[in-house]
Formats: structure tokens, C-alpha cells, sequence
């Protein structure tokens, strides 16, 4: 793995602490991640920033605007497994939503036909 | 004008809706290509758990204790507005993916599956699986320049593709093409929504 054309020091599952699993709901690859809004108190944010690492805080500035989980995964270079452990962690304080793609089924038609209708002027 | 389906956030942006379609088929037969030509690619790296089946085929001697390998994926966005984006992921499409495909299908609108003329089986798998798990498809065949022309319908028998299963050419390298077959698909998904008749994969 490099990152500006250096080898990436840190092996990418060490960043989540040798977890392996999410915490949380499944997160899908086409989920989109938003920041949660809101502002905290001194102390509580000194809290949650101690428990933090520098890709936590450069997955924050990625969903800022709201980008999906396979963005993030492109964006900072690391594997879809190991955004997804960090992007929990952020979740469960509260940091970010997460929202899971429609199941298309569910979707109107009208919407779909907006879709296709865009894509023919691409 | 904001999509139903789009939400507000807790700062100023909205949450767009975000559409989700698969692109299968052999290697080699222009997934990468598809995917390029109608948006900007960047590779998406998974490190998934070995199932037994790519164990067989993998060559793991002297690294017995790897469980985990690395595939990486095509990963495409078109943003058609702040409230709709579409999202390409482009997949191997042999038998031992098959345990991606789980997760990736779950929410997908639906799937482009590629096929070569020259290499045909190599589609069959993919064709298999959406056949199976019921989400909408489309076939478009990659008309590489030193490839044999076969008509439309001797192609659909060769597949053994449904009568309700589009099969289009296309030329993955240009843009308007590609196109056409997304187009040819959201319609398919449309159709299938429309009669009642789409299934929404089991996660």
C-alpha cells in the first residue's frame, strides 16, 4: 500500500486495532455517511477526541459534504473492511449518520425514471 | 428541486439518495472499460475472508495462515444531482466471488452482466447469480473489434437468457454506449418494479 509514493508504514488492520468486525448495523458499501450536526460541550469533545486517531478525523472531513462509504474507502487508500471499522466507532459517538441505500423495490418509479432520464443527457 | 428521498443533515448539506448497479462478467471482458467511460474510476480494495473455494485456487503455499485476501473492485460515481448519485461497482464475476456478491447486492437497483463472444461461458456464472437471486439484469455484449458477429437471438439461446432479460451490444470504450446499457437497465428495473415482479435480495 503506498501513499504519495511512499510505502504506508502501518498495516491497515492495526489502525482498528486488530478488529476486524464493525460495531454496529452492517454498513453498506453504497451507504452514505454524513456528518451528525449538533455542537458538543468542552468536555465531552475533549473525551471523544482522545479517543480518536488521525483517520477518524480524516474520514469527518471526507463526509463533509455526505459521501458514500466506497468515496471514504477510495479517498484515504484503505480497504472497505477497515473504513468500515473506523466509520462505526464514529457512529456509535454519535459523530456521524449513516444512511443505507434504498432497497430499489421500495423506490418510486418516478424517481427511477429521473434516473434514467439523467443518464441519457450524460 | 430536492428527491423525496433526500434528506436534510444537522449542517447544511443533504444526504442524496444513492442508486446502487453492478457490473459483472469474466476478466478481461471491459468491465473497467464500462465503468470509465461513463465516470470516474478509482479502484476500491476489500480484504475479505478466504472462502474455501478460492483457498483451492489461490496458491497459498508457505502462507497457510492467510485468511484474508485482497480483491479489488472498480468503484464509479455519477452524480446526476446533490440529491441523486449512481453508484458503479465493477466485480470478478467468477463462482469463488460469489460471497461479495451477497453484500453487494443487497440494495443494488440492478446489474449489467458483460459478455465476450469469444469467451461466452465466462458470463454464465454472473447470469447464474442475479438469475438466482432475482434482481433485475441486462447483457450487453462487448463488440471487440476482432470478434465474431453473431445475431442477436443466436446469442440470447446460447446464454439461454428469458425472453424478459434485455441483451444489447455495446462498445464499452465509448462513452455513448455504455450509456445506452445503463439506461437499458434502470428501464429493466423499472419494468420488473412496475409489474410487481422485483424482488429485493435477502442481505
Amino acid at each position: 500500500m503506498r501513499v504519495d509514493g511512499r510505502e504506508r508504514v502501518v498495516r491497515p488492520y492495526a489502525l482498528t486495532a486488530g478488529r476486524t468486525k464493525p460495531s454496529g448495523a452492517p454498513i453498506d458499501v453504497a451507504a452514505v455517511v454524513s456528518v451528525a450536526g449538533g455542537m458538543l460541550g468542552f468536555d465531552r469533545a475533549t473525551e471523544i477526541m482522545s479517543q480518536l486517531g488521525p483517520e477518524h478525523l480524516r474520514m469527518l472531513r471526507c463526509c463533509r459534504p455526505p459521501a458514500s462509504v466506497a468515496d471514504v474507502a477510495t479517498e484515504l487508500d484503505l480497504p472497505l473492511g477497515v473504513v468500515r471499522i473506523l466509520l462505526a466507532d464514529l457512529r456509535e459517538r454519535g459523530l456521524v449518520r449513516i444512511r443505507q441505500p434504498v432497497p430499489p423495490g421500495l423506490h418510486d418509479t418516478a424517481l427511477l425514471k429521473e434516473v434514467a432520464d439523467a443518464l441519457r443527457r450524460l | 428541486m430536492p428527491f423525496a428521498g433526500s434528506e436534510p443533515t444537522g449542517d447544511r448539506y443533504s444526504v442524496p439518495v444513492a442508486i446502487k448497479i453492478l457490473v459483472a462478467g469474466g476478466f478481461g471482458v471491459g468491465k473497467t472499460t464500462l465503468v470509465s467511460s461513463v465516470s470516474e474510476v478509482r479502484p476500491l480494495r476489500t480484504e475479505e475472508e478466504m472462502s474455501e473455494p478460492s483457498s483451492l485456487v489461490d496458491q497459498l503455499d508457505g502462507v497457510e495462515l492467510k485468511t484474508t485476501t485482497t480483491v479489488a473492485m472498480d468503484f464509479g460515481r455519477i452524480s446526476i444531482s446533490d440529491d441523486l448519485v449512481v453508484y458503479l461497482f465493477g466485480t470478478p464475476g467468477q463462482r469463488r466471488f460469489w460471497f461479495m456478491w451477497d453484500e453487494l447486492a443487497y440494495g443494488a437497483l440492478g446489474a449489467v452482466v458483460m459478455a465476450d463472444t469469444r469467451r461466452l461461458a465466462d458470463c454464465f456464472p454472473s447470469i447464474d447469480y442475479f438469475e438466482r437471486n432475482g434482481m433485475p439484469f441486462v447483457v450487453a455484449v462487448n463488440c471487440f473489434e476482432d470478434a465474431r458477429r453473431y445475431p442477436i437471438e443466436t446469442m440470447r439461446s446460447a446464454l439461454n437468457l428469458t425472453e424478459d432479460v434485455p441483451l444489447l451490444l455495446c462498445d464499452a470504450r465509448e462513452r455513448a454506449s455504455s450509456r445506452d446499457v445503463l439506461v437499458a437497465l434502470v428501464e429493466h428495473a423499472v419494468a420488473r418494479i412496475s409489474s410487481g415482479r422485483y424482488v429485493t435480495p435477502a442481505r
